[in-house]
């Protein structure tokens, strides 16, 4: 069987798609999350900053405030769904960045062959073998406190190295593809040929990875956060306000609680999105 | 394969030296000092402190210093703690943090591995079910979220644990160590289970049972022992990832390990202690790896004799 997915593929996959249960529930997780972050905050009076100082730590639904209050008196509804717009932001900007390096990395690596190659992938083994989450602490003290597009491109710019790895595999494999040869006989460029050829048919492992990686920058941003490495005050992050939340866990549980459910839906929503697709696109998988 | 374990822990060093080499040249890429935090303190001072330290001379200067310490096993001085040596960070907080990364390894092993195998020979019923369940809840909850949970649970409700706070006993250990194993505990399980149903179609397990070994030893004696080599390479992450949540839980639970140490020297820019940390875990990860491979190739005659 061919590995290329032509359009019949294609249309193939969507039908495998719409008929995956995991896939629909997923979907609808999802959806229904990200539109409760975009449309919700502006269902609420209260802005993400404002304190209310009438209304210190108060439980949900006790003084107007759907979800309560934190310390200061913010309202925790909007600051959470302030928290879920950072990470779905995170998850599609980091995941983005590494799908774009990864992509361009891998699949020159692989159509190449030889000596860069060889060069290119040790390269990639050689940051593989880093514990990776020490490099992006490290790169946390290097930006600005605050700003979260540092923060989105730094976390994407290290994720990027299993991503190199599943192009460069597809590339290897398509090197002796009779069509790319006849595109090489015929004149056409290396740098073409990777765009026009190289490109598009690797795309299809690579998008199932990437939907298993945006949970991945998710819970990366959160730890950060958690640890007040990340983004930073008057902001909210799925993982400052858990942490926030296990300082007052005593006295308002629910401080935790809230921003811990929906952090694991959200990671429960984008995992299961990943399967499904990996299951829909399989070429192999009639 | 005495070669080949030489040979591999040489090639440890290019990449270490790689890791200082990069995190040192990134962490002074920074914006902002170590120092800056400190308000209004007075330039000429600042300009002092950093000339004691050595931080004013050219960078190829500092590197080339800090190399050369390196060489004799000096980290420098902690830029924040005033007189006192990286070094000595790490020998009063890293006793703390190998016991419990031990301890959570430990028992990831002898509670994933049981559990892998039980729900592996009752595949398809109840109890296969829910440890299956239990090990998706465990890869799903994240360490900063299983953390509070258990000690709202077990600390601040049931009040069976201190909710932090550190003594070497077992009171002290079991909530952290747990947080730090819960994960593992359920990938050991997975893996443990998916290679055991594998095993157990095998050729030679057929034979053997042929043969009329009882059904317990045909397990112990004869499918066990392949089965749990995933379980042996997947040792080197699982150290990486005790390592990585063990951040989480000295955070968490006030331990003074060497994970509190990162964090707080992160957020200080204090140069020396993270780097002495990132060379230290950077070792550590390296290292685990190295002996989960090695262990491998011990266990599996195909490697061994290849």
């Amino acid at each position: 069987m061919d590995e290329t997915l032509t359009s019949g593929a294609w249309s193939r996959s969507w039908e495998r798609l719409r008929r995956d249960r995991s896939l629909r529930v997923a979907a609808a997780l999802l959806i229904g999350i990200a539109a409760l972050a975009l449309v919700g905050p502006s269902l609420s009076p209260y802005a993400y900053d404002k304190l209310d100082w009438q209304h210190i730590a108060s439980p949900p639904l006790a003084s107007g405030h759907w979800l309560g209050t934190d310390r200061l008196g913010r309202d925790l509804y909007v600051r959470m769904l302030y928290g879920v717009r950072i990470s779905l932001a995170i998850g599609m900007t980091a995941t983005s960045v590494s799908v774009l390096i990864g992509l361009a990395w891998g699949a020159t690596a692989g159509y190449l062959g030889g000596r860069i190659d060889g060069a290119m992938m040790r390269i990639v083994d050689v940051l593989n073998s880093l514990p990776l989450l020490f490099v992006v602490i490290a790169l946390s003290t290097l930006f600005a406190r605050g700003n979260p597009y540092v923060l989105f491109a730094s976390i994407g710019a290290v994720g990027w190295i299993t991503m190199a790895r599943i192009a460069r595999g597809q590339a290897l494999a398509l090197r002796h593809k009779e069509y790319i040869e006849a595109a090489r006989v015929s004149g056409a460029g290396t740098a073409y040929i990777l765009r026009r050829h190289v490109v598009p048919n690797v795309l299809g492992p690579v998008i199932v990875y990437a939907a298993l990686t945006v949970p991945q920058m998710i819970l990366f941003e959160s730890f950060l956060s958690f640890l007040g490495l990340g983004v930073q005050e008057p902001l909210a992050s799925l993982g400052s306000l858990i942490r926030d939340g296990a300082n007052e866990m005593e006295s308002a549980p629910w401080m935790l609680l809230v921003p811990a459910t929906l952090l694991v839906l959200l990671l429960i929503g984008f995992n299961l999105l990943g399967d499904g697709l990996s299951d829909a696109l399989d070429p192999h998988g009639e | 394969m005495l070669a080949y374990a030489l040979r591999r822990a040489v090639a440890i060093v290019p990449t270490l030296f790689l890791i200082v080499t990069v995190v040192f040249f990134l962490l002074r890429l920074a914006p902002g000092g170590p120092f800056d935090a400190e308000q209004g303190l007075p330039r000429e001072i600042k300009a002092n402190l950093e000339a004691a330290y050595g931080l004013d001379r050219p960078l190829a200067v500092q590197y080339g210093r800090y190399l050369a310490g390196l060489l004799r096993g000096d980290l420098g001085p902690s830029l924040k703690m005033r007189d006192v040596q990286v070094s000595a960070l790490i020998a009063r907080g890293f006793p703390i943090s190998a016991t419990l990364g031990a301890s959570a390894v430990l028992l990831a092993l002898f509670a994933g591995i049981p559990l892998g195998v039980a729900s592996a020979l009752r595949r398809g019923k109840t109890a296969d079910h829910l440890a299956m369940a239990f090990t998706s809840l465990g890869l799903a909850l994240p360490s900063f979220v299983i953390a509070p949970f258990l000690v709202l649970v077990f600390a601040v409700r049931l009040r069976w644990f201190p909710a932090g706070g550190w003594q070497a006993d077992a009171s002290h250990l079991t909530l952290p160590a747990l947080t730090l194993a819960l994960p593992v505990i359920a990938y050991i399980a997975r893996l443990t289970r998916g290679s055991l149903l594998e095993v157990l179609r095998a050729d030679f397990i057929r034979t053997a049972r042929s043969k009329g070994i009882p059904e317990a030893q045909v397990i112990l004696r004869h499918a066990l022992r392949p089965a749990l080599l995933p379980v042996v390479s997947f040792l080197g992450p699982a150290v990486a990832a005790v390592v990585t949540g063990s951040l989480v839980v000295e955070t968490v639970f006030g331990l003074p390990g060497t994970g509190r140490y990162l964090v707080d020297g992160a957020i200080d820019r204090d140069y020396p202690l993270v780097m002495g940390m990132v060379i230290l875990y950077g070792a550590l990860t390296l290292l685990a790896n190295l002996a989960a491979d090695l262990l491998y190739g011990w266990l599996d005659p195909r490697v061994r004799h290849g």
